[in-house]
């Protein structure tokens, strides 16, 4: 079994660095790859202007909200929109606890929402069950590829 | 009569007096022709019987039958005369008039002398009498009244004739002349009514002379002007009146929209808040826990310190802006009003510190059934704040007890969360409830100081007031009405 890549959708370079600690820490050793802003993500995903796509989908995506150029929320709405990309899941990862926040990313079709801690051993705790409940324990959806 | 229009009243009035004054000359009329016209009848038959009396003498003195019949006979000529009789000296009937008259026509004996009026004839007794004094006999004659009774008839039908006539002479003057009162008065309730009806003030009564009715009808009119003026004064304003409500809700409406800018404002800044300001202290924490895992057996126990310190306040900030956005929250959030359990939200709450925190026993007593109108939501907030007060400030209580009541003061009912924990000095009650104040050290207490603000804030929105009293090492009770 190959367990996928983790595309971290996240702006902030320390908590790029902070995040990648914390899954490293705790031996999840997956690919992350790491998008910026929402642009970075949506080429991640449906590839830049005349370029294809990454040829697999990530395994889960972690997504801030909060994002330059296109926000998070935008994200997760073309990611919903494509027939390609509609079943990915998605845990929004961020600082925001805004009630707003939360029923939007919900009903936008987030799979999950935390709220990261600023106390880091509680966050490398987050991290750590986020990549094993993803990567290890959750059944992804079929590629929508087909064989 | 009373419903009767004012016309018809007025001319009714003249025709009973002038009817009335009429009626009561005519009678005076008619009496004074009857009363005159008996006296000149009976004047007339003493006149005739005189006459007829001094042609008698002979007769009587020679007892002389034939002549006395005879004489008596001439009476035939008067129509009116009913009988006649001579009696002698001795009161005998000598003759009578007509020859063959009947006992009922004439009196057996003379009868004292006089002409009266007797059962419906005129009767008189006239002395015969030779000389002065030599009395011969009686002469007696009677005549009918029809002469009385047609002059009564008569001056009757004149009574009634001129009556009728000045009966209709007085109606048509009345007719004519109670226009000259009654007019005024129904033009003045004409224009009353008008002006009533059709609110329009600016009728004016017409005056018709100088009288009582012309002050009444001037009076009117002045009222009416008044009336008229106070009515243009009072939609002055109301026009003005409108024209400051048009304004104030104007400025009303720019403020409710500066408000709702400042809102949204404050929104965007409570997110970037939330958002934003942990971010840093993520990595301050973050890369202070890095430092101690990464290079902790490199430093020494002061080093070590220093960076568990930097954590543990950028840990204690991170609090502080959550609690500073809970405080921003509850007077952003709607409001739903609804009946609360407060009694049930209690014990959820306290099973809920209970759970989280089994190294400590405290009592909780929560009476039961206590309910408020109000925003669940908000009052699970002072609820869980009031609550947890207690329970923290308990903390170095050996027998720690919290209190959840309710009593009724003044008409309303007052909910009463009271401990026996540190308890406050009364002298710094006032500052309980602001943002960031505490009355005791965080060293001493856990907290930031935005819980009882939060609860002042929320008790606030649902029209409510909190006080407490406390004193130091006995205990704090906070009492708040909704």
């Amino acid at each position: 079994m190959n367990p996928g890549k983790i595309l971290l959708v996240e702006d902030n370079p320390d908590d790029v660095t902070l995040t990648m600690r914390a899954l490293k820490s705790h031996n999840i050793t997956n690919d992350v790859v790491v998008a910026q802003d929402g642009v970075q993500a949506l080429d991640y995903l449906f590839g830049a202007q005349g370029r294809s796509p990454s040829a697999d989908l990530p395994a889960v995506v972690l997504l801030d909200l909060k994002l330059p150029k296109v926000n998070g929320m935008e994200v997760l709405q073309r990611i919903r929109a494509d027939e390609r990309t509609k079943l990915l899941p998605v845990v929004i990862l961020t600082s925001s606890d805004e009630e707003r926040d939360i029923i939007d990313g919900y009903s936008l079709g987030a799979n999950s929402y935390v709220r990261k801690p600023v106390d880091f051993v509680e966050f490398t705790k987050a991290a750590q069950q986020l990549g094993l409940y993803w990567l290890l324990m959750n059944r992804a959806p079929p590629s929508p590829r087909g064989p | 009569m009373r419903d009767w229009p004012i016309k018809r009243k007025l001319t009714a009035i003249l025709l009973l007096i002038s009817g009335l004054v009429l009626l009561l000359t005519s009678a005076a009329f008619v009496t004074y022709e009857v009363v005159t016209f008996r006296q000149a009848i009976r004047s007339q038959l003493a006149t005739r019987s005189r006459i007829l009396a001094a042609n008698s003498t002979a007769a009587l003195a020679f007892a002389n039958e034939a002549d006395a019949t005879e004489i008596l006979g001439a009476l035939k000529y008067d129509p009116h005369m009913v009988a006649a009789a001579l009696y002698d000296r001795n009161g005998r009937v000598l003759a009578t008039y007509p020859v063959t008259a009947s006992a009922d026509l004439v009196p057996p004996a003379p009868q004292p002398d006089g002409y009266r009026f007797e059962g419906g004839r005129l009767v008189g007794f006239t002395p015969v009498a030779q000389g002065e004094n030599q009395r011969l006999g009686t002469l007696y004659i009677a005549s009918d009244t029809k002469a009385v009774s047609d002059a009564l008839q008569l001056s009757g039908v004149i009574a009634i004739v001129v009556l009728a006539i000045a009966m209709l002479a007085a109606y048509a003057l009345a007719a004519k002349l109670q226009g000259r009162i009654s007019e005024p008065i129904l033009a003045l309730a004409e224009t009353a009514t008008a002006a009533s009806t059709r609110q329009d003030y600016s009728l004016r009564a017409p005056k018709f002379g100088e009288d009582e009715l012309g002050a009444l009808t001037d009076s009117f009119n002045q009222m009416l002007g008044r009336i008229e003026e106070q009515k243009r004064e009072l939609q002055q304003h109301a026009t003005r009146l409108e024209q400051r409500v048009a304004e104030r809700t104007k400025e009303l409406e720019r403020r409710a929209l500066e408000l709702q800018a400042a809102n949204s404002e404050l929104d965007a800044f409570a997110y970037s808040v939330s958002h934003d300001l942990r971010a840093p202290l993520r990595s301050i924490d973050g890369f202070s826990q890095v430092l101690l895992e990464d290079y902790g057996a490199g430093l020494d126990e002061a080093a070590r310190d220093s960076l568990q310190r930097v954590r543990a306040a950028s840990q204690r900030m991170a609090t502080l802006i959550d609690d500073l956005l809970k405080l921003a929250r509850v007077t952003r959030t709607e409001m739903r009003t609804e009946r609360v359990d407060l009694s049930g939200i209690a014990r959820e709450l306290v099973l809920d510190i209970q759970r989280t925190t089994p190294d400590r026993q405290v009592e909780f007593a929560i009476a039961p059934g206590l309910e408020a109108q109000g925003d669940s939501r908000l009052l699970r907030v002072v609820l869980d704040n009031l609550l947890r007060n207690g329970w923290k400030y308990t903390g170095k209580q050996p027998q720690p007890r919290v209190e959840f009541t309710a009593m009724d003061e003044n008409g309303g009912r007052v909910f009463v969360i009271k401990d026996n924990g540190a308890g406050f000095d009364m002298k710094y009650a006032d500052k309980l409830f602001g943002v960031f104040q505490r009355l005791h050290s965080t060293a001493e207490f856990e907290g930031t100081g935005v819980g009882l603000a939060t609860v002042r804030r929320i008790i606030n929105r649902h029209g409510g007031r909190i006080w407490a009293e406390g004193i130091v090492d006995q205990g704090a009770t906070f009492y708040f009405t909704l």
